[in-house]
């Protein structure tokens, strides 16, 4: 795990090799041991391809996370581990719901594949760039994502043959 | 009519079939076939969908289609108090579930800063040990279903029986325990619980030695498995693949020993590793793996530390059963724990640890509330399926069944 110390000169690093000049690094968080860096959506790929050549070659977890009542609410989580040195960092995007685009990373790390698919499918948040965007869990003809904090528990109606053309609107 | 025996209409209409060969300009040798495989299907190791492209009986191309028992474990986690949640989250991965609530557990331990007592860690490696040998029974057991020799499985579950056995003793439960809690485990081993296990310690090396003896050389099991479906470390760690798998391709990747959680540096074990990363050794590494979990599991036996089984912090854990009838303090923490929880400092936590099919890390975020605002799991088995359609790419249809029963995967976890 890189110390507070070590997370700060990462993150040093990558805004001064940042491709267009600016800064892609938002915010350093050290907590309980671990660095976080919260990076811009549109420099997703090149941290993380930077982050890459200072040996973080596994993506081991790419998940959602919903920060409703704060904004920007949605958050894109990629948990990188660099397996020589056994050092584990979190790079973070932070996006709205009006526009709730992020970069996909599964060209350059086909494990996202999957993953990118859950979080668009539970969240909504789309990864441009993605092979095949498609809902993995939920029903393709699902309406809503169900992950996220304003989406209730409950209350959907469970369609057996005597409810069927009640529940789905049809007519008997 | 005259002497000639009548012909029955059966015998009339068998002889008008010609099994001479349908001639036809297409070569069909060539023809892309896209078959349905599943979701209900006993191949497939619970409900999973998979969209296959065949050109005669190889393998062009491998779509799975998941969520069918996707039941929102994850949402409903959202909506419990942190201790509650710990029996939902042990149905994800139905075949591992002292490793999910240990992710869960550990996470939740970060977040509060909890130490765990050394018993209690040693108590959850023994019971973590016996649940990756259950797993890996159950595999060994569908397995070799799917290859078509039925006895394994009896004799697998019978040994899965005395593991249950000893869950059942431990906690009262045979699936689904509930017995790891957030600061340690919910009560001590019962009497009689060590020598019973011993018992079991002892005698599953030479159970292990009969399984490999029935198959390690059986002609079979080798041209079933030996050099089909291959794929290199590097695809794999590409894939994010982790666990047997990689192992299997000659990575010596285990979170056990990379980044020792709940005292595993403690113990002396070793990691077995694959050389090629085929079929063969996919199963092999599974089976060395018992060795040495029974090995790890015997010496935490063995050097069981004395002391409490779960943390004195009043706030976490629940107060002693005794203390209720003396001790008004310990009447009002055990009120605020059962009606409310505990509250968790605000913040994110992943904890990583080895679960029977790979790294399975839990994610928790807290929101300051005795509720977790997400709850998410990345299940080994979600992640590892992608490397399916990469692994039989070009194989007969035959090697991808095995390739799927040696891939291990439990939909449970999948869709959670």
């Amino acid at each position: 795990m890189p110390d507070a110390t070590g997370l700060e000169l990462i993150a040093q690093e990558l805004a001064g090799s940042a491709p267009d000049g600016e800064d892609p690094v938002l915010q350093t968080l050290h907590f309980r041991g671990r660095g976080t860096l919260l990076v811009r959506r549109e420099g997703i790929r090149t941290v993380l391809e930077q982050l890459r050549g200072k040996g973080y070659g596994f993506l081991s977890s790419v998940h959602g996370v919903d920060h409703y009542p704060e904004e920007p609410r949605l958050g894109v989580i990629y948990e990188l581990l660099d397996m020589a040195r056994v050092d584990r960092i979190t790079v973070k995007v932070r996006v709205s719901l009006d526009d709730p685009h992020v970069d996909s990373v599964t060209p350059q790390w086909p494990t996202a594949d999957h993953q990118e698919r859950e979080v668009y499918d539970m969240f909504g948040v789309v990864f441009d760039g993605h092979p095949d965007l498609r809902r993995i869990l939920m029903p393709e003809d699902y309406e809503g994502h169900p992950q996220r904090r304003d989406f209730p528990v409950g209350g959907e109606p469970v369609i057996f043959t005597h409810n069927e053309n009640e529940a789905m609107g049809t007519e008997p | 009519m005259s002497g000639q025996p009548t012909m029955s209409e059966y015998r009339r209409r068998e002889q008008s079939i010609t099994l001479s060969p349908v001639e036809e300009q297409v070569d069909t040798s060539q023809e892309l076939l896209t078959l349905n495989f599943g979701p209900h299907h006993p191949a497939t190791h619970g409900v999973l969908r998979l969209l296959v492209t065949l050109q005669g009986e190889l393998v062009r191309d491998v779509k799975p289609i998941i969520g069918y028992v996707h039941t929102g474990i994850e949402k409903t986690a959202e909506d419990k108090a942190y201790w509650k949640v710990i029996p939902v989250i042990e149905r994800m991965d139905y075949l591992s579930y002292y490793f999910n609530s240990m992710a869960f557990c550990g996470a939740v331990e970060t977040l509060l800063e909890v130490e765990v007592p050394r018993r209690a860690q040693y108590l959850r490696v023994i019971h973590m040990e016996l649940n990756r040998i259950m797993s890996h029974l159950v595999w060994l057991g569908t397995s070799a279903l799917d290859l078509g020799a039925i006895s394994m499985f009896w004799y697998c579950f019978r040994e899965r029986e005395k593991i249950l056995d000893l869950f059942e003793m431990s906690s009262g439960q045979r699936m689904h325990t509930r017995y790891f809690q957030v600061g340690g485990v919910i009560e001590d081993i019962p009497d009689g619980f060590a020598a019973k296990l011993a018992g079991f310690l002892k005698e599953m090396p030479g159970r292990a030695d009969q399984y490999g003896a029935l198959l390690n050389k059986n002609e079979i099991v080798l041209q079933r498995l030996r050099g089909t479906c291959p794929l290199d470390a590097d695809s794999l760690l590409a894939l994010g693949v982790t666990g047997p798998l990689l192992r299997a391709a000659g990575y010596p990747w285990d979170l056990r020993k990379a980044d020792p959680y709940c005292c595993y540096e403690e113990f002396d074990f070793k990691i077995p590793v694959g050389t090629v990363g085929d079929n063969y050794d996919r199963y092999a590494v599974r089976l060395a793996e018992m060795y040495e979990s029974v090995k790890i599991a015997t010496q935490a036996l063995e050097g069981l530390p004395e002391g409490p089984h779960i943390t004195e912090d009043r706030k976490v854990a629940l107060p002693p059963r005794h203390e209720l009838a003396t001790s008004m303090e310990a009447l009002i923490h055990h009120f605020k724990l059962v009606t409310e929880g505990f509250r968790v400092p605000p913040g994110e936590v992943y904890f990583p640890i080895e679960s029977p099919r790979g790294e399975l890390g839990c994610f928790v975020r807290s929101d300051g509330s005795s509720k977790p605002a997400r709850v998410h799991m990345r299940d080994p088995s979600f992640v590892n399926l992608q490397a399916t359609s990469k692994m039989v790419e070009g194989s007969y249809i035959a090697d991808m069944i095995a390739t799927l029963a040696m891939l291990d995967p439990v939909l449970g976890g999948i869709d959670r």
